[in-house]
């Protein structure tokens, strides 16, 4: 039971990390919380439906996963670039509030485009990977979970290695210290925060396929509970830290089914905010923040 | 004051008691129903009440609260189970449910309160949402997603207020008392202590500013107001249920205040009533209007980000900015 608790956790896990990540990083540099990206998550899972159905009938499972996530993925993370120009490039330097309002705006907007486009009911996502699992003293594990557990730890560890090790890494950390002195130094940051978008929105939509994958079943609101599980894994880890990210997805998912299975799954949704408002309490920056002293 | 200045200050107001008389003459034509017409007028009065009340939190103290429909649910459901289980009339109920609001308020502040902008506002949307689960499945207490329903109208003495034009005028007097209250405490030391902390609070501290207490101040009273509304709420709809008070509400009041003018009560309360309004106007498009909204909180924030009316020491911030 606790292990099987535990498998489902680190699946859940996965996929909050891998939105956790978009938040992680958009807050890092422009210090907002981008309430959208639960919404680029949702359209993610959405335009992945549409995908499968674009495929002729009878190809092959393989090819229909990997033009999935390819279309879904481009699309996606399109979207989200689009969204920073129109929706957050206009107020940058403008009170912390603006960019906030206008991206529940663009929450809003989104969720509703989505309701009108493919109806307000629930959508069944196609079956693309063979059911049923292994079992390991007495432990159920699907394939589907292993799938979204190898491929979000894949996801991380090349992410982690493009932002350590490439140039355009060090571009994207130098501007989360310090966008003047960073664009003084000749980087260009509107392409970097661009960047950070579709990278963000392109990780929320393989978050998006999985979880349509995972449960069956995409709905256009499920953008907004997994987006606030979501933050609160970016807040679990300290917010602007990306291992952080990866760490509280997991926190998260964990805790969660470890709730779920053991307290009350009434309650499931409310374990997320709990824990979240007793680190922010008890360790304000969060398990992996620096404390950083605020800017006078 | 002289006179003119009365008439400034008061030409809403005069304006807003005046209101089902309009009404009155709009439905003479017989294009909408009056009662109808009163019906969105009352709801916009409870939007202005939690928009004023969140603006002393947001506008005035600068601490971003995401949550504070949960204030105004813990005050309809106050209301509503005074009324159920003891039958108690609404005006001693309003009071308590304001006083409930505030003490939690309160208890949620002190811990809050110690954190920077951005956690804060995570937190009040934690607590929103955990309070809202709770709603939905404390089935002894609320009922769960049934909702509590045969809450007690309000009256006095004898009188029952049932009728949507007696209910304008209850939902006009809170307004006022709202509105008569934010003005108080923007024109006293009280004031000016938490406008000083939203520009800077490190300087406010070091001129013996007690941000602390100040903060949890506003947080008590934005609280409390919120109650108030929400036992309004109860007794006008005479039904509550975990629906209402959900994350998206808490959004809506937020832009409402931002929309309408951070920190300027005549802008908050006009942004309360364009947007409360909005869906009804927009009602024909039905499936569209939610899309409307998004889009105009786009727009309006591209274009004219210091709000419907501006106050004039945001508009210099966001010029100098």
């Amino acid at each position: 039971m606790l292990l099987q608790q535990l498998v489902n956790g680190i699946t859940l896990g996965g996929v909050y990390a891998l939105i956790a990540l978009g938040y992680t990083m958009v807050y890092g540099i422009l210090e907002f919380i981008n309430f959208a990206h639960g919404e680029i998550f949702m359209v993610g899972a959405y335009i992945g439906l549409l995908s499968v159905g674009i495929l002729p009938e009878g190809s092959p499972p393989f090819l229909k996963l990997l033009f999935c996530f390819a279309f879904s993925c481009s699309l996606t993370g399109i979207l989200g670039v689009l969204v920073e120009r129109v929706a957050y490039r206009p107020l940058r330097g403008a009170p912390r509030l603006a960019p906030l309002i206008s991206a529940i705006g663009v929450s809003i907007f989104l969720q509703n485009v989505v309701m009108l486009v493919a109806g307000s009911e629930n959508k069944v996502f196609p079956q693309l990977f063979p059911s049923g699992g292994v079992r390991i003293s007495g432990v159920d594990i699907s394939y589907i979970q292993i799938f979204i557990i190898s491929l979000s730890f894949a996801i991380m560890i090349a992410l982690h290695l493009f932002i350590t090790k490439t140039r355009i890494g060090t571009a994207m950390r130098a501007t989360a210290q310090g966008m003047e002195v960073a664009s003084l130094m000749g980087i260009d940051v509107d392409r970097i925060i661009s960047l950070v978008f579709l990278i963000g929105s392109i990780l929320g939509a393989v978050a998006g396929i999985m979880v349509g994958m995972y449960y069956g079943i995409i709905k256009y609101t499920m953008g907004y509970i997994a987006g606030l599980k979501a933050f609160t894994a970016a807040v679990f880890g300290g917010i602007g830290n990306m291992p952080g990210a990866m760490v509280g997805g997991f926190a998260i998912g964990i805790l969660e089914s470890l709730g779920a299975g053991y307290i009350s799954s009434d309650y499931k949704d409310a374990f997320a905010f709990l824990i979240l408002i007793a680190v922010l309490i008890l360790r304000p920056s969060g398990i992996m923040g620096e404390r950083v002293s605020e800017k006078v | 004051m002289n006179w003119v200045g009365i008439i400034r200050r008061f030409w809403a107001f005069a304006l807003a008691i005046s209101i089902p008389l309009i009404f009155l003459f709009l439905s003479s034509f017989g294009i909408l129903g009056f009662d109808y017409l009163l019906h969105i007028a009352i709801l916009c009065g409870i939007y202005v009440i939690l928009s004023v009340s969140l603006d002393i939190i947001v506008g005035m103290a600068g601490l971003l609260n995401l949550g504070h429909v949960a204030f105004y649910a813990i005050g309809a459901y106050i209301t509503a189970l005074l009324s159920l289980h003891f039958g108690m009339n609404f005006f001693i109920s309003a009071l308590i449910s304001a006083a409930a609001s505030g003490i939690c308020g309160l208890l949620l502040g002190i811990p809050a309160l110690r954190l920077r902008g951005d956690y804060l506002a995570i937190v009040t949307l934690g607590f929103g949402e955990i309070l809202r689960i709770t709603l939905n499945n404390w089935d002894s207490l609320t009922n769960g997603p049934r909702g509590l329903t045969g809450i007690r109208h309000p009256s006095i003495g004898g009188f029952v207020i049932e009728r949507p034009l007696h209910f304008y005028y209850l939902v006009l007097l809170l307004v006022a008392v709202s509105i008569a209250l934010y003005w108080r405490i923007e024109r006293t030391r009280m004031g000016r202590a938490l406008v000083a902390i939203r520009e800077d609070e490190i300087a406010a501290a070091s001129v013996g500013i007690d941000v602390t207490k100040l903060k949890l101040f506003a947080f008590w009273i934005g609280a409390s107001l919120a109650g108030l509304a929400g036992s309004f709420f109860a007794s006008w709809t005479g039904f509550v249920s975990p629906d209402s008070f959900t994350f998206m509400e808490s959004v809506l009041i937020l832009c409402m205040v931002v929309l309408g003018g951070m920190g300027n009560v005549l802008g908050v309360c006009v942004g309360a009533i364009v947007l409360s309004s909005l869906p009804e106007i927009l009602r024909e498009f039905r499936d569209y209007r939610m899309l409307f909204f998004g889009l105009l909180l786009i727009v309006m924030l591209a274009f004219r980000p210091e709000g419907i009316v501006k106050s004039k020491r945001r508009a210099m911030e966001l010029k100098r900015g």
